[in-house]
């Protein structure tokens, strides 16, 4: 992860390196934000702190280039169709995919965790984690797979700071993602999962089917893991997806306590917060040769110690009452 | 009170080490039968494959994950802190060991003797834990989970560049023998990591070292059961069981919290420094986020909050990578040699050639399936998600279940 980081620093120095900074900043922090903002869901409406989160977004990567180029669905069938809706296509296949992964893994192994212990819950995930990982990484192999979106490696060049296509298109698409999740929180199945994240008993109690929003909570959580880790495994910070790509994800943890484990606004604006800073870091500090190599990759980490100190429940999250 | 074994008239009796007689007699029957291992191959009846030098390192190995892990289960079994962040103590361990007892060259290494550095490998991870400790008694639950997380990503960068101290992720460095010096003289006291004879018997360098680090897991065990029984150990479960309730009762939170990271620390760095010393060289890598996984998998499996637990945990984690290696090996012979039910039913699962399928592929890098190191990883994370469901005790808990269905029988009740 940490060298891609570094090919972005460098390309900063070279043009306006302030401009570049914050763009390339923005656009890391757009893909912390993506997965911190699954995480949360998948958090506050399960109660589940999902270490496996990182396994599901380089998984969902792994679908889109294996619809997209590996065994090329829905693309060998329509070989007079344009790029953009070939890979379109593949893409939605892919998500659906990812969805039906995150319902499975929920259904199977965190249902009948339902009740018990916050930590206990959380280390299923971190097996599962190991195991879809794994899985995972087997079927990627030792190369790195390609995506083979059509934005390829293009991108503007406005003098002081260089865009590429993917990152327009991801942001479009986290603004889209962002607003959708905010519209899905005002519908029926998203006040319903409002109420369940609130009290899952009372919320059944009131006739809402607590499994199925367990459910569509993984399912939205795989999806924007998905979309997270597609954006993670192309231009301008990787060639495709590769073994690596699990570990990227866990850089969003510190994205995820920043803001709060239970907050969604707080996981997007500390995944912003944690972009900025590591590319920051990895533009500013490397001058400093005793800071050594991967700095960069460990602020956020650092960034997290120094919040966690000052707020012991993030800048969002809720604080614990604790009685006796 | 012969013959009621479970009346205790004092608290001492209570929770003593060995409260009955049946207790007294498995336990020293089972520490001969580990100390004998090494000469497991002239005694009759006993499994012999265990006196091999290859198995006795996976025994070696297990003492070592048994002693990493009794630590974190005084901290996240007994004082109830999860931590992923053991990893980070035992390279910091390691490190404090290899500075201090590797011989001098290029890398930093004083050549001090093992009984300076191994108590040093305990102290300065200690000291380390203490110093963190403060950010990580502030928050509570799920985020100190991550926190520990962050520490480790933390001391991965930190190991990889002080390359004076670690030699970078390019060479690893070395790391000392164990061998017991008074100071440091040219031919130590007592040789492990050379074959030789010891009371008339004709003993393996693996074997010498077994025999070595099988007395330093004796030596932790106790000490963490005297730890878990007393006044510290019953001030974690307070804190573990409700934190606001311990304080309430006098229990101060923030120090028996900052002590439980302490020790835990200790055990981690020496667990870190003995493993750094048994595989010989090392680099920074080792010390990653999947060694910390281990040792939860280990408490967990074995069963959070009991020492038992922890031991045959260590044993299961540790072991069961041989074993499916072994197994599988075994398997694709087999199916090699054709006819056979066993051939039929191993073919679906293993793969032996490039266009075969199955889910265990024995040729690495060929067509489809998991290698055997991978597959040893998934069942890893299966056995972690099953213990969890259907036995949150762990392998204690299948003990006690025996135990208890013995101790009635042939009544249920």
């Amino acid at each position: 992860m940490t060298p891609d980081i570094l090919i972005l620093a460098q390309e900063a120095a070279d043009s306006s390196k302030l401009a570049a900074t914050i763009w390339s900043g923005l656009s890391l922090g757009a893909i912390y934000a993506l997965l911190a903002m699954g995480f949360v869901i998948i958090f506050k409406a399960t109660h589940v702190l999902n270490f496996a989160h990182g396994a599901l977004a380089a998984l969902g990567a792994f679908f889109v280039a294996s619809f997209a180029t590996i065994i090329d669905v829905p693309g060998r069938w329509m070989p007079n169709a344009p790029a953009w809706l070939t890979w379109g296509l593949a893409v939605v296949l892919a998500l659906i995919a990812a969805a039906l992964v995150g319902m499975l893994l929920e259904r199977l192994f965190l249902r009948p965790m339902v009740g018990e212990e916050l930590f206990a819950v959380a280390i299923v995930t971190l097996g599962i984690d190991i195991v879809v990982r794994n899985i995972t990484n087997d079927w990627i192999g030792t190369d790195i797979r390609p995506l083979g979106d059509p934005w390829g490696t293009n991108f503007f060049d406005l003098g002081f700071v260089r865009i590429a296509h993917t990152e327009i298109a991801q942001f479009v698409v986290s603004i889209v993602l962002v607003v959708g999740v905010a519209l899905f929180f005002r519908s029926r199945t998203g006040i319903a999962m409002r109420a369940t994240a609130f009290d899952q008993e009372a919320a059944r109690a009131q006739g809402i089917n607590v499994g199925r929003i367990f459910a569509i909570s993984w399912a939205i959580g795989a999806v924007l893991a998905a979309v997270g880790g597609i954006f993670a495994s192309t231009f301008p910070r990787r060639t495709g997806v590769d073994q690596a790509t699990a570990f990227f994800a866990f850089k969003a943890f510190p994205a995820i306590i920043l803001g709060g484990l239970d907050s969604i606004v707080g996981a997007v604006i500390g995944g912003f917060v944690i972009g900025l800073a590591e590319v920051a870091a990895g533009t500013y500090l490397e001058q400093f040769e005793f800071l050594g190599t991967g700095f960069g990759g460990v602020v956020p980490y650092i960034v997290m110690l120094i919040v966690l100190l000052v707020r012991p429940y993030g800048l969002f999250g809720t604080e614990e009452i604790r009685r006796v | 009170m012969r013959g009621r074994p479970l009346l205790f008239t004092s608290y001492e009796a209570d929770q003593a080490l060995m409260p009955t007689t049946t207790k007294k007699v498995a336990l020293t029957v089972f520490l001969v039968a580990l100390v004998l291992v090494p000469v497991y191959d002239v005694i009759p009846f006993a499994p012999d494959f265990l006196a091999k030098d290859d198995w006795l390192k996976v025994l070696t190995n297990v003492m070592i994950f048994a002693i990493g892990a009794l630590g974190l289960n005084i901290l996240t079994g007994l004082a109830g802190q999860v931590s992923l962040g053991h990893a980070f103590f035992m390279g910091l361990g390691a490190y404090t060991a290899a500075a201090l007892g590797a011989p001098e060259g290029p890398l930093v290494g004083l050549g001090l003797p093992m009984w300076i550095w191994l108590p040093a490998a305990a102290v300065v991870p200690a000291l380390v834990g203490v110093l963190v400790g403060p950010t990580a008694v502030r928050v509570r639950g799920l985020y100190l989970a991550i926190v520990t997380l962050g520490l480790v990503f933390i001391g991965e960068y930190l190991f990889r560049n002080t390359e004076s101290w670690t030699g970078g992720s390019q060479a690893g460095r070395t790391f000392p023998r164990f061998q017991f010096r008074f100071w440091k003289e040219e031919e130590p006291l007592v040789d492990f990591s050379r074959k030789g004879e010891w009371f008339g018997i004709e003993l393996s360098n693996e074997a010498k070292t077994y025999i070595l680090l099988l007395g330093f897991a004796i030596v932790a065990t106790l000490i963490a059961k005297n730890i878990q029984r007393t006044r510290v150990g019953r001030a974690f479960q307070a804190i573990r069981d409700r934190d606001i309730a311990a304080e309430v009762m006098g229990v101060d939170e923030f120090r028996y919290k900052l002590l439980a990271f302490g020790i835990s620390s200790a055990f981690a760095g020496v667990s870190g420094a003995l493993l750094a010393s048994f595989v010989g060289r090392t680099i920074p890598e080792r010390w990653d986020l999947l060694l910390s996984v281990q040792f939860i998998a280990i408490i967990l499996i074995g069963g959070a909050g009991t020492v038992t637990g922890t031991l045959m945990g260590a044993l299961f984690v540790i072991a069961l990578p041989r074993v499916v290696q072994d197994f599988t090996a075994w398997l694709s012979d087999k199916i090699d040699a054709g006819e056979g039910i066993i051939a039929k039913v191993g073919d679906v699962f293993i793969a032996t050639s490039g266009d075969d399928f199955g889910i265990v592929n024995t040729l690495p890098g060929t067509g489809p399936g998991l290698s055997v190191f991978q597959l040893n990883l998934v069942i890893y994370g299966l056995l972690i998600i099953v213990f969890l469901i259907f036995e949150p005790l762990g392998l204690y808990g299948i003990w006690l279940r025996v135990r208890n269905y013995w101790k009635g029988w042939p009544f249920t009740y």
